[in-house]
């Protein structure tokens, strides 16, 4: 909401000297945010005067355009210039070139003189050009920066203006006004209106404030029949909903108040262009105009129909199947049964508290109005605003609550205005269908605004608080009853009434206290086990990155899941994704993983480690729940557990990265360059950090090199994947060649970790090491061997290591030989050469057994 | 070297003279190469206290002892020598090798590099130590999340602005009515629905809203929200936690400012600001978050009598935070995942 300062001051006591920043710190203090301020002088400097055109000779140009050579009197007739700016001259006489044609001579209008600036840092000179010297410029709205430009050349007497020449413009236009811009919470509708700010203001400061709905002098009282004591009876207006949301009339209060004889074509007053252009609306048409001003004045939208093209009598309803209606905009617009409706006996005449229809909309020649103020159900509004994508400043005041007493004051200021500024007739015929319905009164226990804010306010601070805001008071035993004012419909809890006394006190009235709740466990277990693999992880040289959960479907298919199911992979979509490509919910954490290691590359990291924790997304078998429990109320166990099954399972997941070297050659130290095997060490490190054990196997991914993949299982299930990416999926994302990652389910891994570890003993007698070389068929795992030769070997030994792998000169062919590094140890004595040898047999001899493997 | 004669077993002279050639050769050795020379020489098969040795089985059995005795002082002289002379080169051996071995320390490379932390994770969980350390704890819900939790529980209602379409990511199909949530208000529901009474937890979290990519804004973000509900809890408690952890958070010096405002789950609300002392451009009040007491509706929903029980909450962005707290510049910078960004950080915030 913009409050332009010229407009405030006609209801507060904010100063003449105040600034918007002024303003907004005192607003601030009651709650209403400040936002920004705009201020035309920011952009506009002067000299800009009145001029009177006192010769306009047209010369036509070698380029086809004709030019204007103008002599424009910029003081009054027989007074001298004061101004002394180079290029004005003495004699108060500016000779002007102009390029438009819309003013004749004779006519005021708006020169700016050199030394001027405009919008855009255009700074005004004397120049040459079409072979004269033109000493400023005769200004449109537009280059005053004003409004759009449908006229040209700014002609004041058009505007109902004959200032004398040498009149500031500025002034004349109230572009010295500048207004604040405060954000206001959807709770307050009534912020949305000078009245609502006014009153705020007056909160903050202890001011008088002035009710500008009690200013409307020749507002009719309501009478019990719904019309006014001196009205006649007004346009015929029927409210029927058949189908009310949540039980609630869509329309409650449907005022209509007849005006005769206007001119649609009467100039909107500068002082109100400006005020309205200030509160960030465009000046259209006197109609328009007043209505807007009402509106930002009041909250109360209104429209205005031409009478002439209303056929019959105003129905409010909702909407029949099939119907359309061409709105203001020149949208064909398609209603749906919910929308509530204005009609007239052709038809649907506007989404009622949205926007109007175009059949009915004020012209230039309409002559008598019909206005409409009305009271329509915020969730009514709210949603046809949804359905038809049209915020509007009506729906955004109706959809927070406006006034309900408002309607027939308003519809009565709209009139006085048309009257005053138009040359219309008030008809006096009005008609008032319906009725308020206002805020329920609310019983405050005296007790409970100490119990939510921790101060003891005294019961004359908490009266005159909720006196102050508009509330009506009346004493109930030990309670007070309250009933809010009308257009506090946001008022309506006990709460509620505790903050409107905490906020008019004043926040900084609130003690501070640091509560002691019972003692605390500290992290989980599994809290602390993931910090420790993050932690452990980025030691380890890995870059933590948090990259976004939407993807492609293709992404999801390829990197997700192992295609071994036969099954399409199940994945959850997004109903209104940010990009149409990045539908899907990941399954997988790699494709962002790999996006970032990309965007790393690209900017010259060719050597780059990178790691991601974060959820993927998989569907149950129950996806969501068809309904949910009502607002505010505890919806019961077993509602809540039929909820929790429709919840998709979000296992955390763990991925890593790696392209390039993991250390540069250096002097006297060899580089070495990252490969699939420290993607299966990134898993193993996963496992030792959390002390679980990973079983490896050889395994096959899409995603993945088919001869380099590692199947990363816990426990016998399949938790994830390592090993080098496919060439083919490198190339496709412009990766880096074998670039590696791992990918495991860390939930699973963090569920298995061991509570507690137990010690375990440490022998102090020496070890005995044996090395043995095998020679098994080129197929069989390294991993399978060396479990043969861990269970051969038995209790003594200690650990065990490959520490060469060969194939070629003196090994059959499609054979290999493995070699291990044996290291026993016992824990009660030193092991005999004999004890150690007989050991390694064991481990041989099982190894033979199993896979057939020969002693080298 | 010339062979020198072979003394008399019994010529003491000659043996004195033997034994002084031997030591003045030992000492003569510039290193062990050269005194393993000398020793050999002198102390040898054929040198010439070896052989005269060698002669004393020659003699006459009165001779043996006298003989035996004056040679074998003479070994003793010698060795005593050689082993002085050893001691002495070996010393200067060993420093010799040291000086060798110098190397350009500068020259030294980073070998294996430390990786990072994401600032975020790490503001994270330095935010939930501050309220480990009051005795709180850390509570985590889905990401996916029911309507229900996400939105009625925290009496937003049906047509509440906030649950627009163009604030809230909805999983296909509508009519699952789940969403990616949108705060980390629902793991304050499931606190309280799961938790024993009095109920103080911490809800860190990653967010969801349907904003474009800026440099101020994110769809994918992290929030953290406080709630405390307890028997006696008021605005008062609410202002001395939050004094308490903006301290933790900006240092000795920092204060906050609560404005009135409006939030559908909290009756009365604030928004929060900080007094950011060391903010670019001198010190300014920030926008923080938001806060208030526990709405009524909310406790009911989660199924805690609001006559019995009071409650506060609070939240607040962790990019936010970041970004004034640290001077991060854009968002953007939080996203992309470029290591220069986290590098920088290293494991700390």
């Amino acid at each position: 909401m913009r409050i332009p300062l010229s407009w405030i001051r006609e209801y507060t006591q904010f100063p003449e000297s105040g600034t918007a920043e002024d303003l907004m710190a005192e607003l601030v203090k009651v709650g209403l945010e400040e936002e920004d301020v705009h201020r035309p002088t920011d952009e506009l400097s002067g000299p800009i005067v009145v001029g009177e055109v006192l010769e306009k000779i047209p010369e036509p140009q070698s380029n086809g355009k004709t030019i204007n050579w103008c002599q424009v009197r910029v003081v009054p007739e027989g007074a001298a210039q004061t101004l002394t700016h180079e290029g004005i001259d003495p004699s108060g006489i500016q000779g002007v070139v102009c390029g438009a044609h819309n003013f004749e001579v004779g006519d005021k209008v708006v020169v700016t003189l050199p030394g001027a600036v405009l919008p855009g840092d255009f700074r005004i000179a004397a120049r040459k050009t079409y072979g004269h010297v033109s000493a400023g410029m005769i200004a449109s709205v537009r280059e005053l920066g004003i409004g759009e430009d449908h006229d040209g050349i700014l002609v004041l007497s058009r505007l109902g203006l004959d200032p004398e020449p040498g009149t500031d413009a500025m002034e004349l236009l109230g572009l010295y006004d500048s207004a604040a811009e405060i954000n206001v919470t959807p709770d307050r509708g009534y912020a949305f209106s000078l009245r609502g700010i006014a009153r705020e203001y007056s909160h903050a400061t202890g001011t008088p404030f002035i009710d500008p709905a009690a200013q409307i002098s020749t507002a009719p009282t309501a009478t019990a029949q719904g019309r006014h004591d001196d009205a006649r009876p007004g346009h015929e207006v029927t409210l029927t909903d058949h189908t009310p949301i949540y039980g609630v009339q869509g329309c409650s209060r449907f005022v209509t108040h007849k005006v005769t004889g206007i001119d649609p074509t009467a100039p909107t007053p500068p002082w109100m262009a400006a005020r309205l252009r200030l509160a960030g609306m465009r000046s259209i048409s006197i109609a328009v105009d007043v209505s807007n001003y009402v509106m930002l004045e009041l909250g109360q939208p209104n429209h205005c129909y031409d009478d002439a093209k209303l056929d019959g009598g105003i129905e409010v309803r909702r909407a029949a199947a099939g119907e359309q209606l061409t709105t203001l905009d020149e949208k064909v617009r398609t209603l749906n049964l919910e929308d509530l409706v204005i009609a007239d006996q052709s038809g649907p005449i506007g989404i009622a508290g949205v926007m109007g229809g175009a059949r009915t909309e004020v012209d230039a020649t309409t002559s008598t109005v019909i206005v409409e103020a009305a009271h329509f159900d915020p969730i009514s509004v709210s949603r046809s605003k949804r359905r038809h994508k049209l915020p509007s400043e009506a729906s955004k005041r109706f959809e927070r609550g406006v006034d309900p007493l408002l309607p027939p004051l308003a519809a009565q200021r709209v009139v006085d205005l048309l009257v005053q500024l138009a040359g219309g007739t008030d008809s006096r015929e009005v008609t008032d269908a319906g009725a308020p319905v206002l805020p329920e009164p609310i019983l405050l226990e005296p007790t409970l605004p100490e119990k939510l804010t921790g101060v003891a306010y005294t019961q004359e601070q908490i009266s005159s608080t909720l006196e102050a805001i508009g509330a009506e008071l009346r004493q109930e035993g030990e309670h007070l009853l309250v009933t809010p004012p009308s257009w506090r419909p946001d008022l309506t809890i006990p709460a509620a009434l505790v903050e409107e006394i905490a906020r008019l006190v004043g926040y900084d009235q609130i003690p501070s206290r640091l509560p002691v709740p019972p003692a605390g466990r500290g992290l989980t277990t599994a809290q602390q086990r993931r910090r420790g693999v993050y932690a452990g992880m980025a030691a380890a040289g890995f870059t933590e990155v948090l990259s976004y959960p939407f993807y492609s479907e293709v992404a999801n298919t390829r990197f997700g899941q192992a295609e071994d199911t036969g099954k399409p992979m199940p994945m959850l979509r997004l109903a209104n994704p940010i990009a149409n490509q990045h539908p899907a919910l990941r399954t997988t954490v790699v494709p962002g993983l790999l996006e970032a290691l990309r965007r790393n590359v690209s900017r010259g990291f060719t050597d780059v480690a990178l790691f991601e924790a974060g959820s993927v997304f998989h569907p149950k078998a129950q996806l969501g729940s068809p309904s949910i429990p009502d607002l505010g109320a505890y919806p019961g166990e077993e509602v809540l557990a039929g909820l929790d099954a429709g919840i998709p399972d979000q296992p955390l997941h763990i991925a890593a990265a790696l392209s390039g070297a993991e250390t540069a050659e250096l002097p006297g130290v060899p580089g070495r360059r990252r490969d699939w095997a420290d993607a299966v060490d990134a898993a193993q490190k996963v496992a030792d950090l959390l002390r679980v054990r990973l079983e490896v196997v050889q395994g096959r991914h899409q995603a993945f090199h088919p001869g380099r993949t590692a199947e990363l299982r816990f426990k016998g299930a399949r938790i994830g994947h390592a090993g080098e990416l496919h060439p083919k999926i490198l190339e496709e994302l412009d990766l880096p060649a074998r670039t590696s990652v791992m990918e495991l389910d860390l939930s699973v891994l963090i569920e298995g970790s061991p509570e507690q570890i137990i010690a375990e003993p440490i022998s102090t007698f020496p070890p005995t090491t044996q090395d043995v070389s095998l020679i098994v068929a080129q197929e069989l795992p390294a991993a399978e061997l060396q479990a043969a030769l861990v269970e051969g070997a038995g209790e003594l030994l200690e650990s065990i290591e490959l520490f060469d792998v060969y194939a070629g000169e003196h090994i059959e062919a499609g054979h290999k030989s493995l070699a291990f590094a044996l290291r026993f140890r016992a824990e009660d004595r030193t092991l005999t050469a004999e004890e150690a040898s007989s050991a390694r047999a064991g481990a041989v001899a099982l190894a033979q057994q199993r896979h057939g493997a020969v002693q080298r | 070297m010339s062979t020198p004669e072979t003394p008399h077993p019994l010529d003491e002279t000659a043996i004195d003279h033997a034994v002084q050639q031997a030591v003045d050769a030992f000492a003569a050795a510039g290193d062990l190469e050269q005194l393993k020379a000398a020793r050999l020489a002198h102390t040898g098969d054929k040198a010439p206290l070896v052989l005269a040795n060698r002669a004393i089985g020659s003699l006459d059995k009165t001779e043996k002892a006298a003989a035996g005795k004056l040679l074998g002082g003479a070994r003793g002289k010698m060795q005593k020598a050689l082993a002085a002379r050893t001691a002495v080169l070996e010393v200067e051996h060993a420093e010799r090798i040291l000086v060798e071995e110098t190397v350009d320390v500068t020259a030294a490379q980073r070998r294996r590099p430390l990786g990072a932390r994401h600032p975020l994770s790490v503001l994270q969980e330095r935010v939930s130590d501050v309220f480990i350390a009051m005795g709180w704890e850390i509570a985590e819900g889905p990401e996916v999340e029911s309507e229900w939790f996400n939105f009625d529980a925290l009496n937003i209602a049906p047509d509440h602005p906030s649950r627009e379409m163009q604030d809230t990511f909805f999983v296909e199909p509508p009519e699952a009515h789940l969403v990616l949530r949108t705060h980390t208000s629902p793991v304050q529901i499931r606190s309280l629905l799961t938790r024993e009474l009095p109920v103080y937890v911490l809800c860190p979290g990653k967010t969801f809203r349907t904003d474009e990519l800026d440099a101020t804004h994110t769809p994918v973000f992290h929030q953290f929200e406080g709630l405390a509900v307890d028997k006696g809890l008021t605005m008062a408690d609410l202002k001395g936690t939050l004094e308490h952890f903006a301290r933790q958070m900006f240092g000795p010096d920092a204060a906050i400012r609560l404005r009135p405002s409006y939030f559908p789950f909290t009756e009365p609300s604030a928004e929060l600001d900080v007094w950011h002392a060391q903010a670019k451009g001198g010190p300014r009040w920030v926008e923080w978050g938001g806060c208030g007491m526990m709405n009524p509706a909310v406790l009911r929903a989660a199924g805690v009598d609001p006559e019995e029980y009071t409650g506060f909450a609070f939240g607040m962005g962790i990019e936010r935070t970041l970004m004034f707290r640290n001077g991060v510049p854009d968002m953007r910078d939080m996203i992309e995942g470029d290591i220069r960004f986290s590098q920088h950080f290293g494991m700390e915030v």
